[in-house]
């Protein structure tokens, strides 16, 4: 068997790898090493997925923050070569499309209505509250028995309290979208699973958006329930902004809180460092770091070349599906001395875990300000916290499009 | 140095308030870029061009002035 690429070279299948690859076992921060392979041969290859076509994937982290910063490429999932992360993120597409799967004009004009709450200003407002519900689940899980689940007694709920504050969506909610989400962010979800999810949340958010037109209030749903009576807003479309921010805010979230804190108490120096430093700019400097070495968001930025562009000495053909492979672009030791090594005092503010362009994560200043909270807070109050359980039994979200743990079993 | 900006193609990432609080604000009503000062300081020369770098809508440019011999 041939696969044709499309400028008329062939290629056995079996030296086109599969896409996303497997991390090695007893490495579960690090990047797959085949990712590494791939970096230091080319700078470009090809890559096999799911639904057995064969897009680029760029590895390095120059090209990566090019590309993604090229106008010449595109966002739209639309169309035909879209490299689409999985059966379930492929048809969560097709019913709600939002503005991170558009290009310009288009893209600028949705994202705009929904970039004041996440002004530096108006997320630093946000953090008292966001320090009082840190404190009252840490008060919480200190009065209740141990071991606990660190993922369900605090890296969940923390984002998921925060983003229904922001939105104006009630938190006595939170276990029907929680369990939604989850489904969609799957790799083993079927098109089936994905549908009915992707389903239930729109309804749920239209029903929202709906409250917030009856009685409106101080929140984002308000404010995309205005633009709805505007007329510039259809309600299917704020009900699918309304589910990309509801879903979006948490789940990221969550895995940097959990994943990151496993990675401290395997990096004991490091966490000593991190609880005695008073700071701030130490602590937004750690958060930086984590979020380089952890990149979470871990399968890859997905674009279709709308011309021919050069990389490296090979041309992606107009219409080609590209993979920008941003967890080990965050890995690359031209951009990150010692990439492998965790050091809070790194400083990497030019990493791409938030992606580069246009389409550069919405929510990164709350991220950070949580993140910053979070990692300033739990192991000071907890100066002893510890797992519960060994290494080698944590169970990690190999098969997420988003990396981290479903568990954290941890005690003090 | 001059720092020019492009609200156009701004995405309120917020990385230049970040980076330059004292020379980058964002508006009110979007998060759009608002230039503070055209001409900032010398001591803030670092943190602008730090600033130019992240914008990952490349909307900000720095005019470096020459140095008179």
């Amino acid at each position: 068997m041939t696969t044709t690429s499309a400028h008329g070279t062939d290629a056995p299948a079996a030296q086109v790898p599969d896409y996303p690859m497997p991390r090695a076992a007893r490495c579960p921060f690090d990047p797959p090493p085949a990712l590494h392979v791939l970096q230091d041969q080319a700078p470009i290859s090809r890559v096999r997925l799911w639904d057995g076509s064969t897009p680029w994937l760029v590895t390095r982290y120059e090209d990566t923050r090019a590309l993604l910063a090229d106008p010449r490429i595109s966002s739209e999932s639309d169309l035909p070569h879209y490299p689409h992360l999985s059966p379930a993120q492929k048809e969560r597409r097709r019913q709600s499309r939002t503005f991170i799967n558009m290009d310009d004009p288009e893209h600028a004009r949705l994202r705009r209505m929904v970039t004041a709450a996440f002004s530096i200003r108006q997320v630093e407002a946000l953090r008292p509250a966001i320090q009082k519900i840190v404190d009252g689940l840490i008060d919480t899980m200190l009065a209740g028995p141990k071991p606990v689940d660190l993922v369900q007694a605090f890296a969940l709920p923390v984002p998921s309290l925060v983003i229904c504050e922001l939105l104006g969506v009630p938190y006595a909610d939170h276990d029907f979208f929680q369990a939604n989400s989850k489904i969609l962010i799957k790799r083993t979800s079927t098109v089936e699973q994905a549908r009915v999810a992707t389903q239930q949340l729109l309804d749920y958010l239209d029903r929202q958006i709906g409250v917030k037109l009856a009685h409106p209030a101080d929140d984002v749903l308000s404010t995309l329930a205005e633009r709805v009576r505007a007329g510039e807003l259809s309600r299917r479309e704020a009900a699918s902004m309304g589910m990309l921010l509801l879903t979006a805010g948490h789940e990221t979230t969550a895995n940097m809180i959990a994943l990151g804190t496993l990675a401290l108490l395997q990096n004991p120096d490091q966490l000593g460092w991190l609880r005695e430093s008073d700071d701030p700019k130490a602590v937004a400097s750690a958060v930086e770091e984590l979020l380089r070495y952890l990149t979470i968001v871990h399968s890859g930025r997905r674009r279709v070349a709308l011309e021919d562009i050069e990389v490296g000495g090979v041309t992606i053909r107009a219409g080609e599906g590209v993979v920008l492979a941003n967890d080990v672009a965050n890995r690359d030791p031209d951009a990150f001395p010692a990439p492998d090594q965790l050091d809070l005092n790194r400083n990497p503010r030019h990493h791409v875990a938030f992606g580069f362009g246009v389409h550069q994560c919405l929510g990164q200043p709350l991220a950070r300000v949580e993140l910053q909270v979070v990692y300033s807070t739990l192991y000071r109050r907890i100066p002893t916290l510890k797992l519960a359980v060994d290494l080698d039994e944590i169970p990690f979200k190999h098969d997420g499009t988003v990396y981290g743990v479903y568990e954290l079993p941890v005690t003090w | 140095m001059k720092v020019i900006v492009d609200q156009n193609k701004c995405v309120a990432s917020g990385q230049c308030v970040l980076s330059a609080p004292d020379v980058f604000d964002q508006r009110e009503e979007d998060g759009i870029v608002v230039l503070l000062t055209e001409k900032p300081p010398d001591g803030l020369a670092d943190d602008v061009r730090q600033a130019a770098a992240l914008c990952p809508a490349q909307a900000i440019w720095v005019e470096e002035e020459e140095k008179k011999e």
